[in-house]
């Protein structure tokens, strides 16, 4: 214990930043989406220790499972043959990262001057995964088919917007050609 | 228990790394990568801050925070999912996922 830091929320913190650098760093496409989810493993490992072991495993489900594949799926996609010969950082690389350093700046100057004192952790909220499901079902079922509605949405539209179209297609070509 | 102000800077340094990921990277896909971090170290904050709420506060038997950070995860997914499809739709047309070579979208 560190200033009341555990060591395992050291080793997870330097592991989740770690990953995010070397995600913002490495020329390798493929590698970059691999440190991203180092980065989503030790997200969900920070959600474990919060103890919200729902969204930890829904992280580790969504993120790993889903989007990270996702990632790699587009970056296999979308890949000529080996690496590129452009660079890898635009020309205003400077100007993006004084921006991000002064956001780091700002956000840390507004949490170092609200937390002065440890604030006591109350004790963990007994939050089952059936409370969170009743939750759904009851409290929060209008949020939960608006997120389905949208998922469904999101889904299809990126599935027609991804698909190839055909080169000449017959109505079109008629409609096209009657104008 | 490790603070909550630990928490919050680890959440403010992924923010940081995926703002500087999509401001100076120049592969669409990479781009996308930082915006998925950042959503993710908002998420942090809102699990850090549902955790670390006093009991007066909490409604809904605690769950309010929980649940924003579950929606937050499921609007996240269908972001990347979309972004990724129009990445590979501009791929498809123009052989090219540089940024600085994505000067128009008119197929």
């Amino acid at each position: 214990m560190i200033f009341g830091i555990s060591i395992a929320f050291l080793l997870t913190a330097i592991l989740t930043v770690l990953g995010a650098l070397a995600a913002a760093l490495l020329k390798n496409l493929v590698h970059c989406a691999l440190s991203l989810t180092v980065t989503f493993a030790g997200l969900a490992l920070l959600y474990l220790q919060l103890g919200a072991q729902f969204a930890g495993f829904s992280q580790i489900l969504v993120y790993i499972g889903a989007v990270a594949i996702l990632v790699v799926f587009a970056i296999l996609l979308t890949r000529g043959a080996g690496i590129p010969e452009y660079r890898d950082f635009s020309s205003s690389w400077l100007a993006g990262l004084v921006i991000a350093a002064a956001v780091f700046a700002l956000l840390g100057w507004a949490v170092a001057r609200s937390f002065p004192a440890n604030i006591a952790a109350s004790a963990a909220p007994a939050v089952t995964v059936q409370s969170i499901g009743a939750a759904l079902m009851s409290t929060y079922v209008l949020p939960l088919e608006i997120v389905a509605v949208l998922l469904t949405v999101a889904l299809i539209g990126a599935v027609i917007v991804a698909m190839p179209e055909s080169r000449t297609p017959k109505s079109g070509a008629e409609a096209s050609g009657g104008k | 228990m490790t603070p909550l102000a630990a928490f919050l800077v680890v959440a403010a340094l992924v923010f940081a790394i995926g703002l500087a990921i999509a401001l100076t990277r120049r592969n669409a896909i990479l781009v996308l990568i930082g915006i998925e971090l950042m959503l993710n170290a908002a998420n942090l904050n809102l699990i850090a801050f549902w955790r670390f709420s006093p009991h007066a506060n909490r409604h809904n038997d605690g769950l309010t925070g929980m649940m924003f950070a579950i929606f937050s995860i499921a609007v996240a997914a269908a972001e990347a999912a979309v972004g990724l499809g129009l990445v590979i739709a501009y791929h498809r047309h123009t052989k090219t996922t540089d940024l600085d070579a994505m000067t128009r979208m008119k197929g």
